[in-house]
């Protein structure tokens, strides 16, 4: 049962203030603002000074349903994700139980629909119960109704170069891409945080840049070699950068993406020892943050994904050494971006270059094809709308996620998303989730 | 820092009467104990302990006699540390040799007022050992005892209210010799 | 005034000397007199929260609290409420409905004083945490040199062994750097954190070329199980490079002391003749740990919160 709702005066991309109507899920116009008056029927939404992007689309996102319900559910996430302005979001496979099997991405695929608040695309173990010692079954993943095409172990590192290889190699046939967590666990056993000087200082293991750099060296190499597509998940140092436009300028099909921490934060916020700022991979220097805003800028990074990690309480509230590494980041995601100035250009935010990292790319990795279209006649409705002059305070207590681990608490950051459409039916209005 | 407009602070004692004092409490505790017989002192620091010294040395002069001398440092034992902020350094305490068994103690302070640095000593000196007899001589007595504490060998009484402070200024420690009443801040 | 001592770097140098100045005269009060107790600490209580086995700092922090008439309640985790999985948060409310007024916490997790600290109302003592600080230790030790070589500032200290693994040595250089003194790190390259060149120490790999210029050597405690992580290949190699043995000691200036956090690995790091020699001060640290941790108790306990 789906309605008509018209968007007043509302800027697509940031360009002229525009009307733009939706009717059965789809765009069915676009007019100048005010010209063709009101359509019959639709409900209208003042959407002065907003701005109009394509549903962002996450590569990134712990649900943790099946197994973790405590932490965070499909539905939960789901909300969360709305609010943070996505129409799509990949569900990494560290479930419990594994998602390594037609059963289980078809369960978190239906757990999805029922929801109801964002598409929730299922990704699947690369290893069978992340175990890196025999491949999962990819293709029966692929041809499952959750029809999944990315695939990975993230939470541990396809380390065996031969399992990677194969990997790579297999999902050709369905035009699937591996997404590597690059983490060569024989430098990080024990790894508690970003080695250097703060690590050395702070009495915690350290877990090197070059654990992920040797990584994703090798991986480019190997997708090279057997013509594969690779993606890389949340690159976190400036070495890796480098590899990637290495990697890129020899034609390897390497795609990567940046977490909204790691463009922000650093190893220094390790000092107060609060578990809150523990991450895989973990906080870096503040060089390793400038060479990952630039590289987004520069698309040398494809995407920004979240990587959103909930954890409850008890997983955080506690020693360093005991606490489970993660951050929340489904609802404040964009004003974190925005906060960066990465994507600006000299007449304020490039809201096209924005919709490239947070929607458009992100939606031909995974291979959403309703998603990360601008807004035109005849393309599924599935649009975010933005107040860039308003401000958003973190209060982690208004969350939506089940979690509280938010490392943003008490900042303030620019913008806010004000609406949500998927498939033409609004998730998000006036800031809150319609159910 | 005294309030601008408070009235400044008034030389009750000066340098000579002060040591006309010490003098007469000197020929006191020469009178009280027989010339000084096994009695030992102990300066409370800060400034009870060039009192001690002056008092051993007038001693000296007027009968030769050479009374040990120690400081007795009683931080350790007041019951009201928790209520003066911060922690306070704690000074030494020098018993001369021979200790305090079966000897009389001297106790020597410049100010004696609530009475609670002299129960303090009194703690300190049984965990050092068993004086014969403990006596106190101080240079002022203020007034408004809180225990039941008296001393033996006083320079002046003076009585003063709770509004009110003094303070004994020594050559050795603060370069002058004078006691000082103000009003407190 | 300090509420916590976490970490050697809450003290500045007036602190430091301060406070050995107050453990000297702690430490008088205690060897001339046949009451050994001072009534400073009467009525307060004071809990010893051990998540590892340490008999020997425990009985150093019990015996410092109770020569200042605290009372003690020690709080081991075996056999206790943590063994069954109590959170460390649970325990520090509890110890907080006790009325600790000091929490004395030695934990194998870094940053845990400072994790407890945030939970408490009372006095946090870090008794060692994990592999980042044991800031009583480096008092102590500081104080021992200042007792046997008469000063700190300027003093050559060598701090030789697993530095990487060791809150003794974070500890200590930031302490001595506080002091003065001039410290150089001595260690197998394996052993030494990437980040140490940003450290107030030089590092070098060979003991033998700066023993001849060192007023103060403390050896730190090496675990064999280190070479099973392939640290070092072998326990012999390890003592033949950067063992304390009798041939080394004679290369040390005449007035050189040794020193030793304990446990000792005798034959690893040091062997027997060196522990027992006259220039090892390894008795005397254990001695003066209790003066100086009656000091550091009454710095942070013993005035107005």
């Amino acid at each position: 049962m789906s309605r008509s709702y018209l968007l007043a005066g509302v800027a697509p991309l940031g360009r002229a203030p525009t009307d733009v109507l939706i009717r059965d899920g789809v765009v069915v116009a676009l007019d100048a603002a005010g010209a063709a008056g009101a359509r019959a029927g639709a409900e209208v939404v003042d959407a002065a000074g907003l701005v109009l992007l394509p549903g962002l689309v996450d590569l990134h996102t712990h649900l943790r349903e099946p197994g973790r319900e405590d932490a965070e559910t499909v539905e939960s996430g789901s909300r969360a994700a709305a609010l943070g302005g996505y129409t799509a979001v990949c569900a990494m496979a560290n479930t419990e139980p594994v998602a390594d099997t037609a059963g289980v991405v078809e369960q978190v695929y239906r757990l999805g629909r029922a929801a109801g608040l964002v598409d929730v695309q299922p990704v699947g173990a690369v290893t069978a119960g992340l175990g890196g010692q025999r491949l999962a079954e990819l293709g029966a993943m692929a041809t499952s109704a959750a029809a999944v095409r990315m695939f990975s172990d993230d939470g541990r590192c396809v380390a065996d170069p031969r399992m990677m290889r194969r990997a790579l190699e297999y999902v050709k046939a369905f035009d699937g891409v591996i997404a590597q967590h690059a983490e060569e666990p024989g430098l990080t056993l024990g790894a508690q945080m970003h080695e250097g000087e703060v690590s050395a200082v702070l009495g915690l293991a350290g877990w090197p840049a070059v654990a992920e750099e040797a990584i994703i060296a090798r991986d480019v190499l190997l997708a090279g070699h057997v013509g594969a597509r690779l993606h890389i998940c949340h690159v976190s140092t400036a070495g890796s950068v480098e590899i990637l436009r290495w990697a890129r300028q020899r034609g390897v099909r390497v795609t990567a993406e940046v977490t909204p921490h790691h463009l922000v934060l650093t190893d220094e916020l390790a000092r107060s020892y609060d578990p809150v700022f523990k991450v895989n991979p973990p906080l870096r220097t503040a060089a390793d943050v400038t060479a990952l805003r630039a590289a987004l800028a520069e698309g040398v990074i494809d995407a920004v994904a979240t990587d959103h990690a909930p954890h409850t309480v008890e997983d955080k509230e506690c020693e360093w050494a005991y606490a489970r590494p993660g951050m929340l980041g489904l609802e404040t995601v964009l004003s974190v971006v925005l906060s960066t100035g990465a994507l600006a250009g000299d007449a304020g935010t490039d809201w096209d270059a924005l919709a490239q990292r947070m929607s458009r790319t992100p939606a031909r990795i995974a291979g959403l094809d309703g998603h990360g279209r601008d807004p035109a006649v005849g393309v599924p409705a599935n649009l975010t709308l933005v107040d860039p002059a308003a401000t958003t305070t973190v209060e982690p207590g208004a969350s939506a996620s089940r979690s509280r681990n938010n490392p943003y608490t008490g900042r303030t950051l620019p913008g806010r998303i004000v609406a949500t459409f998927l498939r033409g039916e609004p998730t998000v209005l006036d800031g809150k989730a319609t159910r | 820092m005294a309030h601008p407009d408070a009235a400044p602070a008034k030389i009750i004692l000066t340098a000579a009467e002060m040591a006309r004092m010490v003098d007469r409490i000197a020929h006191q505790i020469l009178e009280k104990t027989q010339g000084a017989r096994d009695t030992i002192l102990l300066g409370i620091p800060t400034r009870g302990v060039p009192l001690a010294a002056r008092l051993a040395g007038r001693i000296r002069t007027f009968e030769d006699t050479e009374v040990p001398t120690g400081t007795l440092d009683v931080t350790l034992y007041r019951d009201d540390l928790r209520l003066r902020g911060g922690t306070r350094a704690v000074g030494p305490t020098t018993v001369p040799t021979g200790g305090v068994d079966g000897r009389r103690v001297v106790l020597v302070d410049d100010v004696l007022y609530s009475g609670r640095t002299v129960r303090a000593a009194l703690d300190a000196l049984s965990d050092l050992g068993r004086p014969r007899l403990v006596q106190l001589a101080v240079l002022v007595d203020r007034g408004h005892r809180e225990l039941p504490i008296r001393p033996d060998y006083v320079g002046k009484n003076i009585p003063t209210s709770a509004a009110e402070s003094v303070r004994v200024l020594l050559a050795e420690t603060d370069g002058v010799d004078e006691v000082r009443l103000a009003d407190r801040p | 005034m300090i509420t916590h001592l976490l970490s050697a770097a809450d003290l500045s140098a007036q602190d430091a000397t301060g406070l050995f100045d107050i453990a000297t005269q702690m430490d008088a009060a205690m060897t001339d007199r046949e009451v050994k107790k001072l009534p400073t600490l009467r009525g307060r209580t004071v809990v010893n929260l051990f998540y590892e086995d340490s008999t020997r700092t425990r009985i150093s922090f019990e015996a410092a609290a109770k020569r200042l008439s605290a009372d003690v309640i020690n709080f081991s985790a075996k056999g206790s409420s943590v063994a069954k999985g109590e959170s460390l948060k649970d325990t520090a409310l509890t110890l907080q409905a006790m009325g600790a007024d000091a929490v004395v916490i030695r934990h194998p997790a870094s940053g845990a004083a400072h994790r407890l600290a945030g939970w408490v109302r009372g006095s946090v003592v870090n008794a060692g945490d994990g592999t980042h600080e044991h800031p009583t230790q480096a008092l102590l030790d500081a104080y021992t040199m200042r007792s046997r070589l008469g000063r700190l500032d300027g003093l050559s200290v060598a701090i030789v062994g697993d530095v990487l693994h060791s809150r003794v040595a974070r500890s200590n250089v930031v302490l001595l750097a506080t002091l003065g003194a001039r410290v150089t790190l001595v260690a197998p390259p394996t052993l030494l954190p990437v980040g140490v060149a940003a450290w107030p120490a030089r590092t070098c790999y060979d003991l033998d070329a700066v023993l001849p210029g060192s007023d103060v050597v403390m050896m730190l405690r090496v675990q064999r199980e280190r070479m099973d992580d392939s640290f070092f290949p072998s326990a012999r190699e390890y003592a033949r490079r950067y063992g304390l043995d009798a041939a080394r000691m004679a290369r040390l200036p005449d007035h050189a002391i040794v020193m030793h956090p304990g446990p000792m690995n005798r034959g690893m790091e040091i062997s027997a003749e060196v522990a027992d020699s006259p220039r090892s001060t390894v008795v005397a640290q254990v001695a003066n740990g209790v003066s100086v941790r009656m000091a550091v108790l009454y710095l942070l306990l013993g005035g107005a919160r």
